[in-house]
């Protein structure tokens, strides 16, 4: 097809795919990929897509995503596709989907909750209100977040 | 009844249902002094910031029913000044009580603490939060005066953005059939977007600047509190925007009721005290009888 779009394929590591459009520099900060990274990354924004009108795309080379990172995903681009690659092909292929609760993950904007207490040492804990658009309220003092303005924990 | 009730915690007025709040109004309607029905039992009062109204309303309410009472009424002579975790404080604390009310400055300390314990924990205002208690009690003061809670015309009146009490009854008016709300405060305290939302289709709600009282079945009144505003200069604006006077008052008919968690301020002129729709010092009253059934409910799963 002529019209198809050319993105690097990558040898091995993960590939993010249909990430709301705009929202691969988040999943790049969850990533903790910033300026000095020592492998490939391949960022694609705003591109076709059959499934949404268009897509962000994040090709990440030899790097495995754990569970608390996958979560972190979710929160922000629900709707994405982790696929594990090895040897250019797809060997795994994972919907994400948004969890209910996250502990630890995001951090409560209320400065005044209890979760915000340093000396207090208690993790934030956040469960699903609504998933259009996707919002968390704190379990400790109900404030309500929307995922794509959370700030999360590094 | 028992089951439901026994060990349970009053956290949130959001995890309270239309049928619940009727049941914990029902046994207030019920509740009287009786030395005998928690007798041996002892609750834990910690107050980590003092809220004397509260704390004795608590108290007297544990001692007619024939309880004892053990606590603090400040941080600041407690271990929390010497840099212990609140978890640790009520670790200690259920080990001497058999129920706990924790009144303490940071938001979702309460939560925390029910979390925390084995025993029923009692939410007696967490910061800014949530004062389930206070809630009820408003509640329970709507339903003596009118006979009612659904169908009523009702104005909330004050800083409605800060108002920890007149979020909490609008969101348990929303339990409710056929209320109108009319949210009466300055341009500068709105009702948060977050309150406004969980009303949206369930509550008819106009937000208004003036102070029109006419048609309302009840006025909620609420106190402008100058250590809620970060800023010194925004609470000099408005804190004397809004005053209830008898020239206010006759837009009311005479079934109106005013009320007002106190303590009040400049807001309602003493003038008013007199009229027949001043009920805010027996809305006071019924703290008294609310807390007996919570206690009684939390400790026993039933009333005596």
């Amino acid at each position: 097809m002529s019209q198809e779009l050319k993105v690097s394929r990558i040898r091995q590591g993960t590939v993010i795919d249909h990430i709301r459009p705009g929202m691969a520099l988040t999943v790049l900060r969850i990533l903790g990929i910033g300026a000095a990274v020592s492998h490939s990354v391949v960022v694609a924004m705003n591109v076709p897509s059959g499934a949404l009108a268009h897509k962000d795309i994040v090709k990440v080379e030899n790097q495995v995503l754990d569970e608390e990172t996958l979560k972190k995903i979710a929160i922000i681009a629900p709707h994405a596709t982790v696929n594990i690659i090895e040897d250019f092909e797809i060997t795994a292929k994972h919907h994400i989907s948004l969890p209910r609760a996250l502990r630890g993950i995001i951090k409560c904007p209320n400065r005044n909750c209890i979760s915000n207490q340093d000396h207090e040492r208690v993790s934030s804990f956040f469960i699903c209100e609504r998933e259009e658009p996707i919002e968390f309220r704190c379990h400790y003092c109900e404030a309500l977040v929307q995922a794509e303005q959370a700030e999360l924990y590094a | 009844m028992r089951s439901s009730w026994q060990g349970r915690d009053i956290i949130s007025i959001r995890d309270f249902s239309r049928e619940e709040i009727e049941m914990v109004l029902q046994a207030a309607g019920r509740a009287h002094p009786d030395p005998d029905a928690l007798r041996g039992q002892v609750m834990a009062s910690l107050f980590f910031e003092p809220s004397t109204r509260t704390q004795l309303s608590f108290a007297s309410a544990m001692e007619r029913l024939g309880g004892k009472v053990i606590g603090f009424s400040s941080g600041k002579t407690t271990s929390q000044a010497k840099g212990e975790t609140l978890q640790d404080t009520i670790r200690m604390a259920e080990g001497y009580a058999d129920l706990i009310v924790i009144r303490h400055p940071l938001e979702g300390s309460a939560r925390l603490a029910a979390d925390t314990a084995s025993v029923p924990v009692i939410n007696a205002g967490d910061g800014t939060h949530q004062h389930p208690t206070q809630t009820l009690l408003d509640l329970y003061a709507i339903k003596q005066f009118q006979g009612h809670l659904d169908n009523l015309k009702i104005g909330l009146v004050g800083d409605l953005k800060y108002g920890r009490t007149v979020h909490s009854l609008a969101t348990a008016l929303t339990r409710f059939h056929g209320i109108e709300l009319r949210l009466i405060s300055p341009a500068s305290l709105p009702m948060p977007p977050a309150v406004l939302r969980e009303l949206g289709g369930l509550v008819d709600y106009r937000e208004q600047e003036a102070l029109d009282l006419s048609g309302l079945d009840v006025v909620y009144v609420t106190r402008i509190q100058k250590e809620r505003f970060p800023d010194v200069e925004e609470y000099e604006k408005v804190k004397g925007a809004y005053v209830i006077d008898r020239a206010a008052c006759r837009a009311l008919g005479p079934e109106a009721i005013i009320l007002h968690p106190l303590p009040r301020v400049g807001e309602i002129a003493r003038e008013v005290d007199s009229l027949p729709q001043a009920k805010y010092f027996q809305q006071a009253q019924g703290g008294i009888p609310v807390r007996m059934a919570l206690l009684q409910l939390l400790l026993k799963g039933e009333l005596a």
